[in-house]
């Protein structure tokens, strides 16, 4: 097979991939090789047409597809080799100094021998499957990008009477594209008391075009022969079971499942990394570098994200982490594990290793709270937030000096409570 | 001649039929494409042969033993995925290591070779690691195993096709016609076709077929199975097909692993109406069933959220328990090859030679073999299942084999344009379904979130058709509705 | 005449729910808001509620057959519909470049679309028909 060598090889070309790339560059690495699988970069971007991305790293207002086109041109201009339609197929930790990365392309397989790895390789969709709807299969269920791939990359109408599943920002995001388009949106069904989207889209995607959101309720079962014909809901109790005798029709031909993403790290896991079960992602240090030494993770693949600044942010600071690396710089004083507490789903990172000056954590609760205050035990922290959702990852800057003092207990232990 | 149903009993007959001269044999399938009834949704078993008793069940019993012989040259003629794993029957107490005993004597009785009975926990373990603690012992029929059902029946309609048997898709038989009690042909969607001899092989529907032509009246029950299939990097599975004791219903629910690597867990069985043919549909109770049962089986199952995919099958169930596989005097010429309920998938190719000795000696059809008669087909190259090595050399003959399309199962642009072009050269229909059987796009953990899309681009540039009226798989399942302007 | 708007702020994630109390379509009162930022933002929803726009416009001859687009300011919220409508009639021609204006002056409204995405002219790359 033939080898290529480089410094750093970042796989996946979307926000997290590119701001990474970008980053190094900026860090004066001199090869670095970026792998996309498709034709060409972007990753997601550019099928969401809707403003909202480079709020903070370009400073404009800019739809998907632009912010795409512009990180694409950062990477090409500051001479990246740039392999599209190429696939990573697997990730080999050879040494501390080596790894491999073996990637398929038209040109045939090539094994690309590298000092690090940052892999950015986004999410994947939950499926109808895994979100335990029983019934036929026909044709008309698809997952919100699947939606939002068909309508705005390649112009097709998925349908004219749809159910949405899951109330997330991509659920309605779709809804609105759907009802722009002249199909009636019959209602997102969220199984949970509270939206899972931000309050933003909840306006502009639902309120403004008259779509009903269903909370505390649930689709259990789809039914339809060649196409949907309807769906049957149920609402559910506090610990989301199906309260007996509350089903009830909509009759639909589509049905959009928007029941959330998970990072895709196949080619981390079977490398041997190790996994967080909660984010679905690997666990990782203050520089994003995964329990693989020199190979980093950035962006959804890491854990998912709401916000395309967060990504790319991400992918800066695995950057920052492989240069420092390379640089035989990256060198462990301890291993403070940070812990959820109250209302903490998952927070990243895991592990903290007394790398970095200036940490950032992002985590997410379980539920909305109102007057929240985050705190940290340990570091006697204590930070005030009028409201805190589930629908957006939350920061909490903190500086390493304040860390190292209190290295003997072992943990951080993060909590958002409700202050009196 | 005219063979209805393009499932694997339909397809087998219309292999081995075509290997005699002077046949005009026309296959005629209501869908699309081959494979869509029974034969796609079943737990792919080759199954031991010992679970039919001969005295109820005389022709199940005797070519399942055949078929399951039959299959070993098939597949490696055919090209077919196939892992002849061996079958292990879990006994848990007295009773069942009772029961046990009564399959093994069946089973000789039957002409199954090498079956035993072990109770050695060491053989036992290390036959399978994980095997439940509670098993006290198993009956081993290492004849059986698994195979890839939908690739089977591809297989044999292209080898028949190959052979010159012609193919009429997405033509439904609406009746056979009979004059002076003799068959003279079927009435179709499409038209009329003229024939000497009808086969019905037509799986759910035999009954209406049978009706029809005015030969045995019976009903054909839709029984229907619901499985797990399991992540693929998902564990722990196992290595032998595994099954409890059966019930005189039904084989019980089985824990498998499938030819492509999954583990799978099912089927249950339970009764429909006739009149619920069309009902695939998945149940939360019967999930659940499937679930208990396979537990029982293994030390471990992967967790409930590593189950990618849950799906159910429907088997055409004969209301006497045995295959209905004969010929009639009224009206001449029509032969039935119904109710293949299982053990019929491992049946099918002896059910293929007994449709031939039914034409020579029941019919008294001669039948001459020809010079010229190809038994080779070979399957599409798969890079998944492709070494490094080979790989590149796949990528250097064809660079659209380094364009991956469905990342999950390693599927590339190469093998989906091969798909398109066989699905062509059958004389099927191109839809995305049959795209997903001949190449395991879409069949892994996303469930084709992301490459659906691709197959659909490939095949609305293929067949010069706009994206939206790509069909997923019958008509009435197009992508969309039009274009994006279509409702404004 | 009185009347009463209710909305929903979106300036943060507390998301209050404002009420607007209008005499003919003067304000005479705002509350429930938390801040004055909501309160700016209850002002403009209530009187001229405005909404960023974007879509796709069907291409001819390009690599996609669509190309996404973006208003070059917000348009009125009641002016969507319309729009869609007006657009639904327009088919452009590829090569498209990012950032070109597709359609001037939409609907009279004042309103340029730019093209946010680059279409090529399409090459086709399988041959197949039978």
């Amino acid at each position: 097979m033939r080898k290529v060598y480089a410094d750093t090889v970042v796989i996946g070309g979307g926000a997290a991939g590119l701001a990474a790339a970008i980053k190094l560059k900026d860090l004066s690495v001199n090869k670095v090789i970026l792998v996309d699988d498709r034709e060409r970069l972007g990753g997601i971007l550019p099928q969401c047409i809707h403003t909202g991305f480079g709020v903070h790293y370009s400073k404009r207002d800019l739809t998907g597809p632009e912010f795409a086109e512009e990180l694409s041109s950062f990477v090409l201009d500051r001479g990246v080799d740039v392999f599209l339609n190429s696939y990573a197929l697997e990730l080999r930790y050879v040494d501390y100094y080596e790894k491999s990365v073996i990637v398929a392309s038209r040109k045939g397989l090539i094994d690309v021998r590298t000092r690090t790895v940052i892999v950015a390789t986004g999410a994947r969709e939950r499926t109808v499957y895994e979100i335990g709807i029983f019934g036929d299969r026909p044709a008309g269920v698809y997952t919100a990008g699947m939606v939002q791939a068909l309508m705005d990359l390649y112009g097709v109408m998925p349908g004219k009477e749809v159910v949405i599943v899951g109330s997330g920002d991509v659920g309605l995001i779709v809804a609105r594209r759907l009802a722009m388009q002249g199909a009636t949106v019959k209602a997102v069904i969220e199984v949970k008391p509270w939206p899972g989207g931000l309050i933003r889209n909840i306006v502009q995607c639902l309120e403004d075009f008259g779509i009903p959101l269903l909370l505390s309720h649930a689709v259990r079962r789809i039914v339809g022969h060649e196409r949907v014909e309807r769906v049957i809901v149920t609402k559910v109790d506090d610990k989301l079971s199906p309260i007996p005798n509350t089903e009830f029709e909509i009759k639909c031909d589509t049905v959009v499942i928007a029941a959330g993403l998970k990072p895709e790290v196949q080619l981390l896991e079977r490398a041997g990394a190790l996994i967080d079960p909660v984010t679905g992602g690997p666990v990782v240090n203050e520089y994003l570098e995964t329990s693989l030494p020199g190979v980093f993770v950035a962006g959804n693949a890491l854990v998912i994200n709401d916000l395309v600044d967060t990504v790319a942010e991400q992918g800066e600071t695995a950057a920052e982490g492989a240069v420092l690396f390379m640089n035989d710089k990256l060198i462990a004083k301890y291993y403070l594990r940070v812990i959820c507490g109250s209302n903490v789903r998952f927070i990243v990172p895991q592990v903290l290793m007394g790398l970095k000056e200036e940490i950032t954590l992002y985590g997410r609760v379980i539920m909305p709270m109102r007057r929240a205050v985050i705190r940290i035990p340990e570091l006697m922290l204590s930070m005030q937030q009028a409201m805190i959702t589930p629908a957006e990852i939350f920061k909490v800057n903190i500086s390493e000096r304040k860390i190292s003092k209190v290295v003997k207990l072992h943990k951080l232990t993060i909590n958002v409570l409700e202050s009196r | 001649m005219i063979i209805i149903g393009a499932g694997v009993i339909g397809a087998s007959i219309a292999r081995v039929l075509s290997k005699y001269e002077n046949l005009e044999i026309h296959l005629v399938e209501m869908e699309p494409d081959a494979g869509w009834g029974a034969s796609r949704a079943n737990t792919a078993i080759i199954h031991g042969g010992y679970d039919d008793d001969p005295q109820k069940y005389p022709m199940r019993a005797r070519l399942c033993v055949r078929g399951a012989k039959l299959w070993r040259r098939w597949v490696r003629e055919l090209d077919i995925p196939a892992n002849f794993s061996g079958i292990l029957v879990l006994a848990f107490t007295e009773e069942e290591i009772e029961e046990l005993h009564k399959l093994r004597e069946r089973g000789l009785k039957n002409g199954v070779p090498g079956l035993r009975i072990l109770q050695d926990r060491d053989v036992l373990q290390t036959l399978e690691p994980n095997l439940n603690d509670n098993v006290r012992a198993a009956l081993w029929a290492p004849v059986g195993g698994v195979i890839n059902s939908i690739e089977a029946v591809i297989a044999l309609v292209e080898n028949a096709v190959d052979n010159g048997v012609m193919t009429h898709f997405n033509t439904r038989v609406l009746s056979v016609k009979t004059s002076c009690s003799e068959v003279v042909g079927v009435e179709t969607s499409r038209g009329f076709i003229e024939a000497d001899v009808v086969i019905n092989a037509a799986g759910l529907y035999a009954d209406e077929i049978s009706k029809s032509a005015g030969a045995d009246e019976f009903t054909i029950r839709p029984r229907i199975g619901e499985y797990y299939i399991f992540d693929e990097d998902a564990g722990p599975k196992v290595t032998r097909v595994l099954f409890p004791v059966p019930t005189p219903v039904t084989k019980g629910v089985a824990v498998i692993k499938t030819t492509e690597g999954n583990l799978m867990i099912g089927p249950t069985a339970r009764d429909l109406s006739p009149s619920e043919k069309e009902e695939w549909g998945t149940s939360e109770k019967g999930l659940e069933v499937v679930w208990k049962e396979a537990r029982r089986l293994v030390k471990a199952l992967p967790p409930l959220n590593k189950a990618i995919k849950t799906f159910a099958g429907l088997r055409p169930e004969p209301p006497h328990g045995d295959f209905i596989l004969k010929s009639y005097e009224e009206p001449y010429g029509f032969i039935n090859a119904a109710g293949m309920r299982s053990p019929g998938l491992t049946s099918a190719p002896a059910v293929a030679y007994e449709v031939v000795r039914i034409m020579k000696e029941e019919l008294g059809i001669e039948l001459e073999e020809k010079h010229q008669w190809n038994p080779f087909r070979r399957g599409i190259k798969r890079f998944s299942k492709a070494t490094n090595r080979e790989r590149a050399e796949l990528i250097q003959e064809d660079p659209d084999y380094g364009v991956i399309v469905c990342k999950h199962r390693l599927v590339t642009k190469a093998e989906v344009i091969e798909a398109m072009k066989r699905i062509r050269s059958i004389g099927a229909e191109i839809t995305v379904r049959g795209i997903k059987y001949r190449t395991w796009a879409g069949m892994g953990r996303c469930q084709g979130a992301f490459c659906i899309l691709q197959l659909i681009r490939l095949i609305a540039e293929f067949e010069g058709i706009a994206l939206w009226s790509v069909k997923l798989t019958k008509r009435g399942s197009e992508v969309g509705i039009g274009d994006i302007y279509t409702l404004v | 005449m009185i009347e009463v708007k209710k909305l929903t702020c979106i300036v943060c994630p507390v998301g209050c729910k404002i009420e607007v109390m209008l005499d003919n379509n003067r304000i005479i009162e705002i509350k429930g808001n938390m801040c004055l930022r909501g309160a700016e933002y209850a002002k403009s929803e209530v009187l001229n509620p405005v909404r960023p726009f974007f879509a796709v416009i069907k291409v001819k001859n390009g690599e996609l057959p669509v190309v996404s687009v973006k208003s070059n300011k917000p348009i009125p919220k009641e002016c969507i519909r319309k729009m869609i409508k007006e657009l639904s009639r327009v088919k452009l021609k590829a090569p498209i470049k990012a950032g070109e204006v597709v359609v001037k002056r939409l609907e009279c409204l004042d309103v340029d679309l730019i093209a946010t995405r680059t279409i090529e002219e399409r090459s086709s790359h399988l041959s197949s028909k039978p």
